[in-house]
């Protein structure tokens, strides 16, 4: 009589085990299918544009001329990359210290009230919709920069701002837990030694941190990067090389998500916007190794 | 061990990041055409039960919300339809009815000015119905000090030859030109029937997708201009009359006003049954006066004059 229960419990456990691994194994296969599906489509698509359309790589990332709809059509793409990249850096620039502070306000200088209170609000801005971003964006900072600086407000400053306001929370949660995780002995020693807080702030804690910090900001540049409708509402989307913060200039997230409804399927500007997304992508796998590569050095 | 669990921690990380970088197609494209001329069978009242099925419509997002709603109304007619409508924008929408993945595309321009060269094709194997009309109108900052534009004032505006508002009568003001995206059918429509001429963007000009957005772009931003289709038209800007005829729906109506366009729903083909009852609801009175004048269309059948692909315009 036990032995006959025990048995059947061990055969209960089995087909649990067996549901349980049958159930993963299903979902990790998935998950494989469809990112491989979806980097051979992206891929696929964005080649077309060199192999089927006979743009040169040259002419696609070096030029400067985006007029695909002309009757010579030309697919400069260079605008939108570097439009891309400096929204991004500035965005990363202002963000950073900013995000910096907050981490080091919760974990070190305030950990109690501090961190009840600020961690809360910084993790409600990364629940807000990015639609609400570039609304604020357009009805608050562009008014503002139109106010106070020459130019129509709309341009390269309000698309970093925007963005940076977004990227906040990534850099100081990535931030602040890899200063809370510091361990403690680090800091006791330091105040052993008769080093005041900043001293311990600015010698030990931020160098022992710094790869996990980078970590945080190469998260939010990520993010900065594929950020598409916020900073297409208050950029501008000119099709060319900003010369000023105040001016008009698009990112690659911008232009597809502008181009991508109204062009049809197979034509030369559509496969050129895929390929646009798939500069995207390249760029999303770079952060993702840059990542990998400080969380090595952090492990060491 | 953990440096595999570690990879597919980044292939998932990946996967999401390049799932949200390119997810977000959410433009708000509101256009430009309407129409009725191609419409070849006599609108007639639908009775109920007698079709059934289901409806996939894609396409234009300037005619989304004008579909929904007589879909909405069709449904409940006819008990045994089913209508799905998704956005998408025009091209979007021709190459899905090309590719037969939709029953109905939308589109705010000809499927020929979309489909070309390759896939000219693809355009001749589509039916086109146009449902209504829009009509698009200049408008400014109310500050400029001007409301009226001939042709030639608006080619030189939108090309950068023109670049003060005082040149054109007005504010002593620098223009600033709020434009939609080069592929936009509304700036299509713009472009070919009140400037008669493709342009170029210009160096610090804007570009909006969303006709809201445009409006709002317009209303704040001192001396600038943009055009808008002419539901949106209200007191926080200011209508520009073109060539001395004001932008009202009688004088598109009359075919005075030439800066108009019509709003396609494209089938692969001769519609089934289904399909065509969906559409000749579409013209029937009960629509074309109710849900299309409603929602800031004009009505296609109230059209005097018609059009063809190639812009030559005849009375009806």
């Amino acid at each position: 009589m036990r032995a006959q229960s025990s048995k059947s419990r061990i055969e209960k456990h089995h087909i649990e085990d067996l549901i349980g691994r049958s159930y993963m194994s299903f979902c990790v296969l998935l998950l494989i299918v469809s990112i491989v599906s979806m980097v051979y489509f992206v891929t696929s698509r964005g080649i077309s544009t060199f192999a089927i359309d006979k743009v040169s790589f040259s002419d696609f990332f070096f030029g400067t001329n985006w007029s695909p709809e002309g009757d010579h059509p030309s697919f400069g793409a260079l605008p939108f990359i570097a439009g891309s990249f400096i929204t991004t850096l500035l965005a990363a620039l202002i963000a950073s210290p900013l995000s910096i502070c907050a981490a080091l306000f919760m974990t070190e200088i305030v950990p109690g009230w501090g961190k009840k209170l600020l961690q809360p609000v910084i993790e409600l801005l990364s629940g807000i919709p990015s639609v609400v971003y570039g609304f604020v964006g357009l009805s608050v900072i562009v008014p503002f920069l139109r106010n106070v600086f020459p130019g129509q407000g709309i341009g390269v400053a309000a698309g970093a701002l925007v963005l940076s306001v977004m990227i906040l929370p990534t850099i100081t949660s990535v931030a602040a837990d890899a200063l809370s995780a510091l361990p403690q002995n680090l800091k006791e020693s330091s105040f052993a030694l008769g080093a005041t807080r900043w001293q311990t702030i600015a010698r030990v804690i931020i160098p022992t941190t710094l790869p996990a910090i980078l970590t945080g900001v190469v998260l939010g540049m990520a993010r900065a990067f594929g950020e598409a409708l916020a900073v297409q509402m208050v950029i501008g989307n000119a099709p060319f090389i900003p010369t000023s913060l105040f001016e008009s200039a698009s990112t690659l997230t911008s232009v597809i998500t502008l181009g991508m409804g109204n062009t049809t399927m197979g034509s030369p500007q559509n496969n050129a916007l895929w390929s646009m997304a798939l500069v995207l992508m390249l760029m999303t796998f770079l952060f993702v190794f840059i990542v990998r590569m400080l969380e090595k050095r952090r492990s060491i | 061990m953990r440096s595999k669990k570690s990879w597919i921690m980044a292939l998932a990380l990946t996967s999401v990041l390049a799932l949200s970088a390119c997810g977000n197609n959410g433009g708000n494209n509101t256009a430009a055409n309407g129409g009725n001329a191609g419409a070849s069978s006599a609108p007639t009242e639908t009775s109920g039960a007698e079709v059934s099925g289901s409806i996939l419509a894609s396409g234009s997002t300037a005619l989304q919300p004008l579909v929904e709603q007589v879909a909405e109304k069709f449904m409940e007619k006819n008990a045994g339809v089913d209508i799905q409508v998704q956005g998408g924008g025009s091209g979007t929408g021709l190459t899905q009815v090309a590719e037969k993945q939709v029953d109905i595309g939308n589109s705010d321009v000809f499927a020929e000015e979309k489909l070309k060269d390759a896939d000219a094709e693809k355009a001749k194997a589509l039916v086109d119905h146009q449902v209504a009309v829009v009509a698009i109108a200049a408008v400014a900052h109310p500050d400029a000090g001007v409301d009226n534009l001939t042709k030639q004032q608006l080619v030189d505006i939108f090309t950068g030859k023109i670049t003060n508002w005082k040149e054109v009568g007005g504010a002593d003001q620098k223009i600033q030109i709020i434009n939609r995206p080069a592929s936009s059918g509304t700036r299509a429509t713009f472009e070919k029937f009140a400037l008669g001429t493709k342009t170029e963007d210009l160096p610090g000009s804007i570009q909006e997708d969303s006709s809201g957005t445009v409006k709002k772009m317009i209303g704040e931003t001192p001396g600038a201009i943009g055009y808008l289709a002419l539901s949106y038209l209200d007191e926080s800007v200011k209508t520009l009359n073109y060539d001395s005829v004001e932008p009202s729906v009688d004088n598109v109506v009359s075919g005075k006003y030439p800066v108009w366009a019509y709003e396609h729903m494209y089938t692969n083909g001769e519609p089934n049954a289904t399909v065509k009852a969906f559409l000749d609801y579409f013209l029937t009175d009960e629509v074309q006066n109710g849900d299309v004048t409603e929602l800031g269309y004009i009505p296609a059948n109230k059209m005097q004059v018609s059009r063809d692909v190639e812009g030559t315009v005849t009375n009806k």
